[in-house]
Parts: structure tokens; sequence; C-alpha cells
């Protein structure tokens, strides 16, 4: 039996939500139609809809569903493109991909602790007119939360949008529109207990450039029949989670660090505020895909860097960017998911301080 | 045991894996990402991103783990640099040795150890064999898939770590066999050839894009330095080359024909002389591996009598090697021929790896 601590790339689904989705599954109406049928799917939708504006402060025309965190992010870009924009260095490969598109892109320093420099944006803000700033709430690697409100009030007085992936933050912490002064946010369902297929990009403004067009779903700004059961059990699985205050996963995130520095590991962006269930370990010497292996080997799902979909552990560009230098090809990720035990914590214990045991320290080849 | 098996994707490595496993062994599959799928793809060679693919369709079939390690900054400094390198200095290199040597039996067989594993194995066709004075490497039983040749820089201590279970198999088609009978999904996958990272089998392009001087234009002389004729980049040559001489090859010398006897890349010049010329006796090797202990206390070096193959394909020549300083050795040939620098010189006694090295640069 595998102990799974990587709820970064996905978190367990909540039977809750799993509930929700199977109703959902019967209801043959496509929620456009006119008749009975497609009413009931209808309000299912928009109950969702519902769900999801009130828990990050928009009206219901300010949610746009999509079939994922990638997605959002992507349709907040694309109605920028072409024009100047920053992102923080530390972003996921959902924003640094699509903005390689743009013609200017500047990436922001984070500080070592791996928040956004605040004065690099400010620096980027005064050279020019800025049309759009992206910096994630959360980040999925260290768990390092951004100074947002402090970028939201740069972005605001120099007239610049401020998109927020809060994919990482959503249900985790609280996000809002208000409260973080972002004109745009983009959530991801399975990042909270949802199904896979399911996210939205939440905004006040009804009017994005839409990236897939068609019949007019999502007031025509994002075209094809919604996934109806995804986004049910997406709205369910965000009220569970918003209903969890995290602590006890808090408390076993500290125990796992406290007990990795005794072997010789470092944990990136200890002192920044950051999300409580995520661990960046850095283990000296050691490379992350070997670390990787053992664990897995030892019944332990963890992660290093963002998951590449051929399945290689790729170098952080988090902790490269945090200035870690080379021991950012040796860093793990362990995230606690929402249904995590203390059995799962002290068994993934033990099995690190064996490996670090093994392979770190000195002595050892690099 | 523990064993980790290299599985390239192909039907070789992933026979390995399944007779391995059908032997009761924790077997943890492995692949190497080598370079990036996109920029060079081909089919027929041996890990593109189809590969990648294929191994893990082989690791689910088969029900162990597998794991890709990505291993591209590794390879482009190690292999592909050196490979452009040695071109640059007017060798022919063989990629694949200094593949085999550092990505693999270093890099990928010092994980194997980290993870616990007691072995690694691969699908290479050559023979371990447990001897009286430590293990040994031999040529495999089916002579036509022999890749002992490209395994000579293999030290001791790797050997002892690795197996070759292919290196008893009696031919291909038995192999395809057991993957057939296995179920496997790469039962009749094509062979890989050539050069991996190379697309469309054009070495050349790449060497180009790395190190450009190696495709400059430049004469064609002979052995007095007169000017036959012009070439079109000393990548393009190697020793004992008769092809793309132009009407050098057959004109000159009173319609003697001609090939290549020396690359002169500082004044970037290939030489040419003779065919029927007859070579030379005695040259040097770089970066020795010995697979056969000194025998005599005391004796500090090694003096051999034993066959010696000069290239991947070739017959074995008689010859007396003499240890050197400094991790090198002198070959002296009993009948001359035409040794390229750059390209590896392996030491038989009958079937058995005595060792090797690289030619020297000095010795054409």
């Amino acid at each position: 039996m595998t102990v799974y601590l990587d709820a970064n790339a996905s978190e367990p689904l909540r039977p809750a939500a799993f509930e929700v989705m199977a109703r959902a599954a019967f209801l043959s109406g496509n929620p456009s139609s006119i008749h009975a049928e497609g009413q009931a799917a209808r309000r299912v939708l928009e109950d969702a809809r519902q769900v999801l504006a009130e828990a990050f402060g928009t009206e219901a025309d300010g949610v746009i569903f999509t079939s994922g965190g990638t997605e959002a992010n992507a349709l907040a870009l694309h109605a920028f493109r072409r024009q100047r924009l920053a992102m923080g260095a530390t972003e996921h490969d959902a924003i640094r991909t699509p903005a390689r598109r743009h013609a200017q892109v500047t990436a922001l320093d984070v500080t070592p602790e791996g928040a956004l420099d605040i004065d690099a944006l400010g620096a980027f803000l005064d050279s020019g007119d800025a049309a759009l700033v992206c910096v994630m709430a959360a980040n999925n690697e260290t768990g390092v939360l951004h100074p947002i409100r402090e970028i939201a009030a740069l972005c605001r007085s120099a007239g610049a949008w401020l998109h927020v992936d809060a994919v990482q933050a959503a249900g985790r912490v609280p996000v809002t529109l208000d409260t973080l002064g972002a004109d745009s946010l983009a959530i991801s369902g399975h990042k909270f207990g949802g199904p896979k297929g399911a996210g939205a990009l939440l905004t006040r403004a009804a009017t994005v450039d839409p990236l897939i067009q068609g019949g007019g779903q999502e007031r025509g700004r994002r075209g094809g029949t919604p996934p109806l059961p995804a986004i049910a059990g997406m709205a369910a699985a965000l009220r569970e989670a918003l209903a969890e205050d995290g602590s006890q996963q808090r408390v076993w995130r500290d125990r796992i660090e406290a007990a990795a520095r005794e072997v010789g590991a470092r944990v990136a962006g200890a002192d920044a505020p950051r999300l409580g269930q995520t661990s960046a370990l850095v283990l000296d010497g050691v490379a992350a895909q070997t670390q990787l292996i053992a664990l897995d080997l030892a019944g332990y799902a963890v992660s290093a860097g963002a998951a590449c979909s051929s399945g290689k552990v790729a170098f952080s560009h988090v902790l490269d960017a945090m200035g870690y230098g080379v021991a950012a090809g040796h860093a793990i990720r362990v995230s606690l998911p929402w249904n995590v035990e203390e059995s799962d914590v002290e068994g993934f214990i033990a099995a690190y301080r064996a490996m670090a045991l093994r392979l770190g320290g000195a002595g050892r080849r690099a | 045991m523990r064993i980790l098996v290299a599985m390239s994707g192909g039907v070789d490595s992933s026979v390995v894996a399944g007779l391995l496993k059908d032997e009761g062994h924790e077997v943890i599959g492995a692949t190497l990402q080598l370079y990036d799928h996109g920029q060079a793809t081909k089919t027929g060679s041996c890990c593109a991103g189809r590969d990648i693919m294929d191994a893990r369709a082989v690791a689910d079939r088969l029900g162990i783990p597998h794991y890709v390690i990505d291993a591209e900054e590794r390879f482009r400094r190690s292999v592909i640099d050196r490979f452009a390198e040695s071109y640059a200095r007017g060798e022919t290199p063989v990629p694949c040795v200094a593949c085999n040597q550092g990505v693999k039996f270093s890099d990928l067989l010092g994980m194997a150890r980290d993870l616990g594993c007691e072995a690694m194995a691969t699908g290479h066709y050559v023979r371990r064999h447990a001897g009286a004075e430590g293990v040994e490497m031999h040529r495999p039983v089916d002579l036509d898939r022999d890749q002992s040749w490209f395994l000579f820089a293999t030290t001791s201590a790797q050997l002892d770590f690795l197996r070759f279970p292919l290196g008893e198999m009696p031919d291909k088609e038995a192999v395809r066999a057991v993957a057939m009978k296995m179920g496997l999904p790469v039962a009749s996958k094509p062979d890989s050839q050539d050069i991996c990272f190379v697309p469309q089998g054009s070495y050349v392009d790449l060497v180009e894009t790395l190190r450009p001087e190696t495709l400059e234009a430049g004469d064609i002389v002979d052995a007095t330095g007169r000017v036959l004729g012009r070439h079109d980049g000393i990548a393009r040559y190697t020793i004992g080359q008769s092809k793309r001489l132009g009407d050098i090859n057959t004109k000159s010398a009173g319609g003697v024909r001609q090939m290549v006897t020396r690359i002169d890349a500082p004044a970037r010049r290939i030489v040419v002389g003779p065919r029927d010329a007859s070579g030379r006796t005695e040259f040097r090797l770089r970066d020795m591996n010995w697979l056969v202990g000194n025998g005599q206390a005391g004796e500090a070096r090694r003096t051999l009598r034993c066959g010696v193959q000069l290239r991947a394909r070739e017959a074995v020549r008689q010859a007396w090697v003499m240890e050197s300083d400094d991790g090198q050795a002198v070959v002296r040939l009993d009948e001359p021929a035409w040794p390229a620098p750059g390209q590896a010189c392996v030491l038989y006694a009958d079937t058995r790896v005595l060792g090797g090295g690289f030619i020297r640069l000095d010795a054409a």
C-alpha cells in the first residue's frame, strides 16, 4: 500500500464530492436544453456556480468554468496577448508557457525565502505601461504565499490587471478577489478534493476573450457542454475544504520538517508565510530523482519539481529562483492531503530518515 | 534480489526485464531520457519519446515499477559535445562507448546502488563470467549481435555489479520469441541502429551545429603535401575511407586508387595515399581499461600477446600490447593496418575481453 503525500499534484477525491458527482452523472439533460431535463441539469450547474461565486467573492456571472487550472490561466492571459506582462519567477508552467507568447514578458525575482520581490515589481511597473501581472497565491513546490495584497496595491495604482493563480491556495487558505485585491483568479477542482477535469476563472468583469468558442456556453466565454459531474463535484469539495482549518496538518508538517532537519535536510521557504501542508525538503548532494524513487519503493508517494508528462524529474526552477543553485536538483516536495493520518506521517518520517542516513551526509559522491 | 534494469523501450532490454522478473527478482525498470525528443526524433533508433512510452508499457505489462531518469544535460556534455569535439580534433569518435562508460555504467549504476539494488542488468549482447581471478567479460553466444567492443571501458567494479542475460541467447529470433511469449508490446519492434541522438542518420549536421569549423572546406593533399583537390569538411572523413575524394580517387598517382591516411585537423587537410599502402604496425592507446590482472606479482606493467579489434565490425588482428605510463599502451601489430584515431582498440583472448583503449591521435 502506498501512502499518498502528493496533495499538491492532486488531492484525493472527497467522498462528499463523489456522491454529488454520481447523482449529477445520471442527469441526462444538457444544461443548455429548454426542456425539464435540461433545466434540472442547469440547476446543478448554476448551484455550483453560486458556491464558487460566494467562496471567491464575485457574482455568478464572474465564474467561468474551465477544464482546470491550466485552461483558467490560459484564458486569463489570452486577453492580454502581445501586451507587456510580468510574472513571478516561480510561477507554474501553466503561466510560464503561455506567457512566452507575449511580446514582452518579464520574470520578477523572488527573495531567498521564495516570496515575490516587491521592489522588482515596483521597478517593472515604473519602467512602462504594463497590461498584466501574474503572481501565484501559493507556490506549488514550497507552499510559500506571495504578498498578494501589497502586489495588488502596486498594480492598482499602476493600472495593471492582476491575475492570481490560486490553484494551490484555493480551499487551503482564504482567497477571495476582494481580500487579495486581484482582478482574476484561477482555480482547479482536483487541488481541493474535487475530481480532475473542472476548474474556473473568477473575475468581476464579465468579459474575457474566449479561447474556445462554440455554442455560447458560459455566456460565450467558454464553448462546449460543461462537464456537469466534475463541476458539481468541485463545488461540493470546495464547501468541505473551506470548512476545514488545516491545523492538524500543520502540526504534522512541522513534525516532518523537524525530523528531516535532524538528518541534515533544509526546508526551502521555511521562514516565509506558507501553506500548512507543504514542505520542500532539500537533501544536499542527493539527486531528487533518487530520493523520489527510493521513497516510492518504500511506499511513499511524494514529488519533485513540477510533474512533467514524460514522468522525468526536472530541475526545480522554483528553488533555482530562490538561489539554491545545484541544490535545486536535490529537493523533494511533501504535501499532506486532506485525509492524511498520523500513522502516514510517522511512517514517512521513518522512511525519510532511513533514506537520508543512507544517501545523505558527507563523504558521499555528488 | 532487487535489480535495476536499464530499459530502452526496445525488445532486448524489455526481455531482460521479463526474464529477471520470471526468475523471481524484484525488478525496477529505469529509462534514461537522453535528449529533447522534440528536437531529435527518429524511428528505428534507441531513445525517441516513443521509446520511453514503450518501456513504460512493457513495465506495466510486467507489473514492475518504472522510472524515467533525466540525463539530458549529462548526456549532452559527456556524449554529444565530446562527439563533436572529437571530430574537431580529426578523430572518428565512438559515442556509444562514452555513453556506456558515463551515463549508463557510472550514473545509472550509481543510482541503482543508491536504491539498494544488488545488480543492474542491460540488454547488451555480451557475457559475464565469474572467473578464477574475478569477473570476466566475453563475446556473446550470438556473434552477429556482439557488443563487447562497445563495452571495453567497463571497469571490473562495474562488471561485478552488471548482468547481461542476453549474452547467452542463441540469436535475435530467440529473444523475439521470448518477448512474444511474454506478450510484450514491443515483440516485433524494429531493431535500433546507428547513433541514437542523430536524427535521420545525418551526424554531419549535428557536428556542424556544435563545431562549425569541422565542416569548412579544405585541401586534400598527398603525403608530400602536394594539393590534389578540395574537401568539404574534415568531419566527413575517417582513416581508410576512399569515398568523397572526387576524381582524386581514380586519376591521381597514375590511376592508383587513393584513400584517407591522415586527418590534419589544425590545417584542415585530408591526407591521402595509395589504397594498397601497407599502413602502420605500431600505435598508441589512451584511457586504457584493463579487465585482466598484472599476472606476475611485482611486475608493474602488463605485456600481452593477444588479438586486437580496431573497429566495431572488423576481424581481430594479432598483436603485442604493452602497458605504458599514465593509463596508456603501445600496440604492435603483426601485420600493418590503418587504425583510426578516436576509435577503440579492444583486446581479446579468444572470446574474452582483456581490456582496451582509444587510438591516439598521434597514431596516424
